[in-house]
């Protein structure tokens, strides 16, 4: 008998916390700590010439401003460029405070701290900051144009240029009997998690240790990046991050400027100093997505079969590379799907802009490779009168061609491989979910009825679960609970339950008796983070190896306990029992009381394990030379690459011919991602992705003017989708358990979001019978683009 | 430069409490860190998001958009005072939980006291009705699906409650 939980739709062990307003985020910790909040540039790009805080001086409460003269060493240095490329030959960062020049509104210039934040706000309007200011570049034009340059040293602004080809694509393009070419382009969103960043730092002079909480996707690596910058020793910094009000990608970015700053203010003042960024903030200091414009050529035969495809796009990464070029490389690698491209080519070139940073949001250059490619799919199939459905499926890799080599190099610098996926029968499940063969049908009865219905289908391939690694520690108490620990972070996507699952089925306990902590470095020092739908293929597999070590460890103390062979042994609820002859049994709590020979009793249990009581032989060590004390084990999980999810989306919109307004009618979404842990929370993933998507797709945009104000910085203006704007997913999915993990784990973190812009503009396009070419799409865009078909 | 206080009164969850605070001090801020009651949340301070609603004398409203001393004397129920009798959770909480209506929880104190007050007067809501109830509350990770559920779900717990009285 095994204790069964992996695979059960179990109710999450975190909400009882979170429903009833326990939850400890950010800004619920360090009450009494001085606040800080930050003079930031209202100049797109301008020299700071002077900081006059004479006036601030006065504010009752205040206690200390710092601007880049004060700050030395290497916190005087640029923040890091956290992925280096050797494509990446102009990557530039901020430095923690402006230092003579600004390049984006928001960027910050002066740190204030004081008794609480209004104060330290009341100080921040009262510092003139005198600016000289320059003129702004904004936009992709301005960028290539080149006529300003947002980094003197670089003046083309082009940041990187990189190349990735297999095949001869222009070629086979120029030879193919029929070409299309085709400009896509998306504009910029954002992660925009409904808690914005935050930092809470405390410093204890007299143990010279630093805890720092951080709103953040990966702790442990701020953990390093703050002991560097503030030349604290690693060993005296903890950082954790606490309840987390959702990521999506921003806030895996690090270490910010205020995150390396309020530790070192905490540091300098021996006070408690945190900061829990505003809404404003969120907008105009920490990171956006998705701006770029694309040019496909390509090349394919009668079927719609592609022979050559020859991609270029332009990538905006705003005003500092701090993440590298991970978005441009994933458009460029991901945008393949579930495709054999014939030569394939793709160039970008990342530019900057004198706007907020270009970091990765759910999807990370995903939507955009999904709206090129099915957008182009869409082109062929019109082009050669044939079902959208059929040219696809012409293109697919077939289940027997896995492992399939793209011969590229994926985000990770691994080769891009796919592991596995069954795309044909993905795209009859989405089919039938759909109802795309009945479609016409209905497109008729809604004309007769005058209205205007359209049908879309857009396919991906996400790899997920990037390395290099994650591990996981599991510990049986001596009260028989089960203490996980991992050090990747959680924002909303239900470790303490998922993890637990897989803690309780590997080790034959119940689910109840397992506790999970998540991104604290007091407890698990090495990890990567939460991103790029890592989390639960990487720490889920680290949990169940490390799960495995302990019940091996428990076998071996149980079996010499109950003087039989470990082979001979099972545990189930609990009890670590002989197969069999289950009244041979010992709890497992009892194998923890043996696992760690004792002096000292404290109760009943331990009274157990002390040394009148138990022993191995005299001549022996009490822990022998190849053995620990404690019934527990570390393990970690490092693939040699990604794994690949797959999923199709499919919508049904009607659109209003009058007002051009889109109603989403059906959206339906099959997805793979291996084997599932808490089909529930997949779900739920899936849904929350679906609305970004549709939010990026319909709604959502940042609107710079031509002097680099952003000028929809608020709730008000950014429109992010309400209960009334997201439709109800229909969901049905495929399980192709990955051949490369133990578990069998894809990750679906994004999954969700990835087509949303490309399987709205399909079908949107085909209920107006035109061809949209820009995402996101607003019914007055759509309006003008009727007037304009109309001529 | 130094501040005006202004002695308030609030009643909080059934609790009566005096706080001295400057005229300016949001409720959102006087709940949380004058209060310690840090259920109630702030996603942007200008009364889009709600994640900061509360009931005011059974009212719903964003208390990023209010001022303590503005509400001198009102009955304030947070998303803390939702619980059951006991203390356990309460049926808009549990409905939460058993519909998985939350992932990260950052916007769930503002949907719990929000959609406690609707209930109150729609006990037996439509699909369509639930998702106009919730239609001012910002969500980024649930796509919402299932926090219509969870009304649907509150509604059918509070029921079974008054049933079984
Ligand atoms: S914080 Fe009050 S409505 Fe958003
Ligand atoms: S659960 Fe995260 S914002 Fe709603």
């Amino acid at each position: 008998m095994t204790t069964r939980t992996m695979g059960e739709p179990i109710p999450r062990r975190e909400d009882p916390r979170l429903v009833a307003g326990d939850g400890r985020y950010l800004d619920d910790l360090g009450r009494g700590a001085l606040a800080a909040a930050f003079v930031r540039s209202p100049h797109a790009a301008a020299r700071v010439v002077d900081v006059d805080v004479s006036r601030a001086l006065e504010v009752d409460g205040l206690v200390a401003i710092y601007t880049y003269e004060d700050l030395e060493g290497p916190m005087a240095e640029p923040l890091p460029l956290l992925i280096p490329h050797p494509r990446l030959h102009a990557g530039r960062t901020a430095y923690p405070l402006a230092n003579g020049v600004v390049r984006h509104v928001g960027e910050p210039v002066a740190m204030v701290v004081a008794r609480d934040r209004y104060l330290a706000e009341d100080a921040c309007e009262r510092i003139a900051v005198a600016y000289e200011p320059l003129a702004p570049v904004v936009g992709l034009d301005a960028a290539v144009a080149a006529e300003r340059a947002v980094h003197d040293d670089v003046p083309d602004n082009v940041a990187a240029h990189m190349v990735q080809e297999h095949g001869d694509a222009r070629a086979a393009v120029a030879a193919a009997p029929h070409r299309l070419e085709l400009d896509l382009s998306i504009e910029r969103s954002a992660s925009m998690p409904l808690e914005g960043r935050g930092v809470y730092a405390r410093w204890d002079a007299a143990d010279r240790s630093l805890r720092v909480y951080s709103s953040t996707q990966t702790s442990t690596s701020v953990r390093f990046a703050l002991a560097v910058k503030l030349g604290v020793p690693v060993d005296r910094v903890e950082v954790v991050a606490p309840d987390v009000g959702g990521g999506f990608g921003v806030k895996i970015v690090h270490p910010w400027p205020e995150e390396v700053l309020v530790p070192w203010a905490a540091i300098r003042l021996g006070r408690e100093v945190k900061w829990a960024e505003d809404r404003r903030e969120h907008f105009v200091a920490s990171a956006h997505e998705r701006g770029q414009r694309h040019h496909v050529s390509v090349g394919f035969d009668d079927d719609g079969r592609l022979l050559g495809l020859d991609v270029e796009f332009l990538h905006d990464n705003g005003a500092y590379t701090p993440y590298g070029i991970i978005v441009p490389i994933i458009t460029a690698t991901q945008l393949l799907g579930p495709y054999k491209p014939g030569a394939y080519r793709a160039e970008f070139r990342s530019l900057y802009t004198n706007t907020v940073i270009v970091t990765p949001y759910r999807g990370a250059g995903r939507p955009q490779a999904a709206f090129a490619m099915e957008r182009t799919m869409d082109a062929i199939a019109a082009y050669l009168h044939r079902d959208r459905a059929e040219v696809r499926s012409a293109n697919f890799i077939q289940p027997s061609e896995m492992p399939y080599d793209h011969h590229l190099t994926f985000q990770d610098g691994r080769p891009l491989v796919y592991d596995s996926g069954d795309y044909p029968a993905t795209l009859d499940k989405i089919k039938k979910l759909v109802g795309w063969d009945e479609f016409e049908a209905f497109r008729e009865e809604a004309r007769a009825a005058g209205r205007r219905v359209g049908i879309g289908l857009a396919c991906y391939v996400e790899g997920t679960g990037v390395g290099p690694y994650e591990g996981a520690h599991v510990r049986v108490e001596t009260n028989g609970t089960v203490v996980v620990a991992t050090g990747l972070t959680t924002q909303g996507q239900g470790h303490e339950t998922a993890f637990a699952q897989v803690a309780a089925e590997a080790l034959g306990v119940p689910v109840e008796r397992v506790t999970v902590v998540t991104g604290d470095t007091r407890r698990f020092k090495y990890a990567v983070g939460t991103f790029a739908s890592r989390a639960a293929v990487m720490s889920g597999n680290a949990v169940a190896l490390a799960a495995g070590k302990v019940r091996a460890k428990a076998l071996r103390i149980a079996a010499e306990a109950l003087e039989t062979d470990p082979d001979d042994l099972e545990v189930a609820d609990g009890m670590v029992r002989v197969k069999g002859a289950p009244e041979r049994e010992i709890a497992l709590e009892t194998v923890a009381v043996l696992a760690n020979p004792l002096r000292y009793a404290f109760d009943e249990q331990t009274k157990l394990a002390t040394q009148f009581v138990v022993g191995r032989g005299a001549e022996d060590p009490p822990v022998a030379e190849d053995d620990e004390p404690g019934l527990e084990a570390t393990d970690w999980y490092s693939p040699v690459r990604s794994t690949f999810a797959n999923g199709m989306h499919a919508v049904v919109v009607e659109t209003d011919p009058e007002t051009a307004e889109v109603r989403i009618l059906r959206y339906c979404v099959v997805h793979d991602c291996g084997r599932l842990i808490n089909p529930r929370i997949v779900e739920g993933q899936i849904h929350g992705g679906v609305a970004q998507g549709v939010g990026g797709a319909l709604y959502e945009r940042m609107v710079y003017d031509e002097n680099g104000q952003l000028l929809n910085a608020s709730f008000m203006d950014f429109l992010m989708p309400y209960a009334s704007e997201v439709p109800k997913v229909e969901t049905d999915h495929l399980e192709t358990p990955s051949p490369l993990n133990p578990l069998g784990i894809k990750g679906a973190g994004e999954a969700g979001t990835i087509p949303g812009a490309a399987v709205l503009a399909a079908a949107i396009s085909d209920a107006e019978g035109f061809f949209i070419d820009t995402m996101p799409i607003s019914p007055s865009e759509l309006w003008a683009l009727r007037e304009k078909e109309d001529g | 430069m130094n501040e005006v206080l202004h002695e308030t009164h609030l009643v909080v969850n059934g609790v009566p409490r005096t706080v001295s605070v400057p005229a300016r001090r949001l409720l959102s801020d006087c709940l949380r860190h004058d209060l310690g009651l840090t259920g109630t949340h702030v996603g942007c301070e200008h009364g889009v998001c709600g994640a900061c609603t509360v009931l005011v004398d059974g009212r719903p409203m964003r208390s990023c958009l209010l001022f303590a001393v503005g509400v001198e004397g009102a009955e304030i129920t947070t998303v803390e005072g939702c619980r059951a009798a006991g203390g356990g959770l309460g049926p808009v909480q549990q409905a939460f939980q058993d519909c998985h209506g939350l992932q990260c929880g950052f916007c769930t104190p503002g949907f719990v006291t929000t959609i406690t007050a609707w209930l109150a007067e729609h006990p037996d809501p439509t699909e369509e009705q639930a998702r106009q109830a919730i239609g001012g509350n910002l969500c980024r990770c649930t796509g919402y699906q299932n926090i219509v559920a969870s009304v649907l779900r509150a509604a059918e717990l509070i029921r079974e409650q008054e049933a079984a009285r």
